[in-house]
């Protein structure tokens, strides 16, 4: 019984580095466009304004996985041809990214009014009041949701099979077809060894729900 | 327009540090101030009173910048604050960097403190010093010592604003305002948000502060033991009209409009 | 450019049709979630601790474990220990479950925003537990997280295409088959963004437009209570 895992987790083990590779990646993009697309959203400009909200609600409106297509199949159209590996970054990273957003946009209008008049007060740039009494408290907000945003990004990286990149879930796929007798046990340690990878995020997510109250001006 | 261009060519702006002409304000349905004529000398200590929903607070901060008048002029030094003279000669809507300028002059402390949650007293104190004014840190952390000491704060540098009480806040927020050296301060009910008890320790500064200062004041306050204490001169507003004003002399013993006395016997009452 | 119109106008109709079985899919599968949600969000109360404990890590696991490994794992592994569904049965409960765990968080969130006294009057009036839960609790706790819940059918909407994987003939499987057998994908897929942003979109704007009411709502309570106020204090 033991030995069928024994030989299961050597082989799909390279599509679990896959994996993290892809996430690490992916939400690096991620974390930077929601940053964009999130001051976007709260410009004091209507054009730019309305551009990231296009953005974001064409990612949020259509399916990842209908994105990720997209980027591989359809846009060699255009002459664009993208890796599987770029391909699912890149997707990973417009979709996420269009969420983190508004995780970016939530935690700027949730600071009190009180602290952008003070640093008006203080004569402080518009950049200025964003850099140094805005962004540093709404960070502290943003934190739990980039957190729980990453676990779904997590889950989200496993779309990459059906576009052939060799993460855990196609590795997994692969041993079962070359063994159908493994079938069972292959997507039990799958499941298990996503969960390993998440659960150090899991925990991650809970200490931040803790202190992201701490240092907030509380309304 | 005609009154603006009326008021730069007036030559007395040196005896008037701030001036409201026929300043109206709108929001939405409501008006808040319906024309207020208000002149303020460099170094004058006023203070508004009235009723809530008087429109006290409204008057500065539209001073502050934080609203903008519906109509009317305010000037700075002679200078339109929500206006600015175009490449042209034209009066035209003020941007961004002609309010950086005209704030410079400005300092505000609000009734909720408005601490910046996330930064030590010290570094509240010193922030605006360092990006706004460029000080270098070694002048800025002089100048905020020097400030926290004098408002019996010397000891909490270190401390975050969650660990002081209303009254240490507020002190550390009237600090914050005057290392900025503004030529008027401003004081939005600085104590109506605090427990009674910590009232008079942040009424003690401001009043000290009000003897050895040079900066003109203007306080919306409901304490008038404290306006009669500190002001040179009491505006008393009602329904978004100055009503009366005077010496605190003339204000509070002598009230000539029946408003003002009504006004006044609340608060003896109380 | 190479966006052919004649070739996307033969074949919208091929991956429009399969709007039926998309929509049917989603709300079974919403319904498994709602009411399996409900099942997790009780069981996660219960008094019985292991059972509580189990439940808590069902709804972690399952939470974040990827929605496509489970579908696999209810199609291909499920059957080798006897138990087997056809596709669309394993599609629905797969995401019904998935989302599941999302609404039992949703439920509970509605639940612990019902204040305690609600708990002690219905003890008071010597509800039983069923009356308590389902006449005083649940009809305070649901109506708050309704935009909450209509979100959630929404995700679950935009989770759909991962069911082609086990040959579910959604808009992505009908798109990318039409693809391979033309080598053109740009038209199909490009259809299959267009039909999710037509249906989700007008939903979304109602689900904001339900949100705000209801913040609207708490916001004006709000400034009543700050009016009267201040009427107070003027009346001195």
């Amino acid at each position: 019984m033991m030995d069928v895992y024994v030989d299961i987790i050597p082989k799909i083990l390279p599509g679990a580095i896959i994996t993290i590779q892809l996430l690490v990646a992916s939400s690096c993009l991620a974390l930077v466009i929601a940053f964009i697309a999130g001051l976007g959203r709260v410009s004091r400009f209507a054009v730019v304004r309305s551009l990231t909200s296009v953005y974001v609600e064409l990612f949020r409106g259509t399916s990842l996985l209908v994105q990720m297509f997209f980027i591989f199949f359809a846009l060699p159209a255009f002459g664009f041809q993208f890796s599987p590996f770029l391909a699912g970054v890149t997707a990973l990273g417009l979709n996420y990214g269009a969420y983190g957003s508004e995780i970016v946009r939530g935690a700027i209008l949730a600071i009190p009014n009180g602290q952008t008049e003070a640093s008006i007060a203080l004569n402080m740039t518009r950049w200025q009041r964003m850099r140094l009494v805005i962004l540093p408290q709404a960070i502290r907000m943003m934190l739990p949701g980039f957190g729980n945003t990453s676990i779904e990004l997590l889950k989200g990286t496993s779309l990459v099979s059906l576009i052939t990149l060799t993460d855990l879930t196609y590795k997994g796929l692969m041993v079962q077809n070359t063994n159908i007798s493994y079938t069972f046990p292959v997507f039990i340690v799958l499941l298990i060894m996503y969960f390993v990878i998440a659960l150090p995020l899991i925990f991650g997510v809970r200490k931040l729900e803790k202190n992201a109250s701490k240092g907030v001006v509380k309304a | 327009m005609g009154a603006i261009e009326k008021d730069l060519a007036s030559k007395d702006s040196l005896s008037t540090l701030v001036r409201y002409e026929n300043v109206t304000k709108r929001f939405g349905d409501i008006e808040v101030l319906k024309g207020v004529d208000l002149d303020i000398k460099p170094g004058e200590k006023v203070a508004l009173i009235g009723p809530s929903g008087s429109g006290k607070t409204t008057i500065i901060r539209m001073l502050m910048t934080l609203e903008k008048p519906t109509s009317g002029v305010i000037s700075m030094g002679g200078e339109p604050l929500w206006h600015k003279k175009s490449s042209s000669g034209k009066l035209v809507p003020a941007d961004e960097k002609h309010l950086r300028r005209m704030r410079s002059d400005i300092g505000m402390v609000f009734q909720h403190f408005n601490l910046f949650p996330h930064m030590s007293i010290l570094r509240n104190v010193t922030e605006a010093p360092i990006h706004v004014l460029g000080l270098s840190k070694e002048e800025a952390r002089e100048r905020a010592v020097d400030m926290l000491e004098k408002v019996g704060l010397g000891d909490k540098l270190d401390a975050y604003p969650e660990q002081l009480s209303g009254g240490q806040k507020q002190r550390v927020a009237i600090a914050r305002a005057v290392v900025m050296r503004p030529k008027v301060m401003l004081f939005d009910e600085v104590t109506s948000a605090l427990d009674p008890e910590l009232v008079g320790e942040v009424l003690e500064v401001i009043k000290d502060l009000a003897k050895e200062t040079d900066m003109a004041m203007i306080l919306v306050t409901h304490e008038m033991d404290f306006a009669r204490d500190v002001a040179d001169r009491i505006v008393f507003l009602h329904d978004g009209q100055i009503e009366e004003q005077g010496t605190p002399q003339e204000v509070l013993e002598n009230p000539s409009s029946e408003r003002l006395q009504a006004f006044l016997s609340r608060f003896l009452r109380n | 450019m190479t966006w052919d119109w004649n070739f996307a106008i033969e074949v919208f109709p091929e991956i429009a049709g399969a709007i039926w079985l998309v929509i049917g899919i989603t709300l079974g599968a919403y319904i498994v979630s709602l009411v399996f949600g409900l099942a997790l969000t009780f069981a996660r109360r219960s008094s019985f601790k292991p059972l509580a404990l189990a439940t808590y890590g069902f709804i972690e696991f399952v939470r974040s474990t990827p929605p496509l490994v489970q579908l696999f794992f209810v199609f291909f592994a499920l059957p080798s220990i006897g138990i087997s569904f056809d596709k669309y049965t394993a599609g629905i409960l797969t995401l019904g479950i998935h989302y599941s765990t999302y609404l039992s968080e949703v439920y509970r969130s509605g639940i612990e925003a019902v204040p305690k006294g609600q708990w002690e009057a219905a003890k008071a009036m010597n509800f039983s537990k069923m009356q308590t839960w389902f006449k005083v609790i649940l009809p305070q706790a649901l109506p708050p997280v309704i935009p909450m819940m209509g979100n959630y059918l929404l995700v679950l909407f935009k989770e759909t295409p991962i069911l082609m994987a086990i040959g579910v003939g959604e808009f992505l499987q009908e798109a990318q088959l039409i693809g391979a057998a033309n080598f053109k994908y740009l038209e199909p897929i490009t259809i299959v963004g267009l039909l999710f942003l037509l249906l989700s979109y007008p939903s979304a704007l109602l689900i904001n437009k339900l949100e705000k009411r209801s913040k609207r709502g708490f916001r004006s309570t709000k400034k009543a209570v700050k009016e009267m106020n201040e009427f107070e204090e003027l009346k001195g």
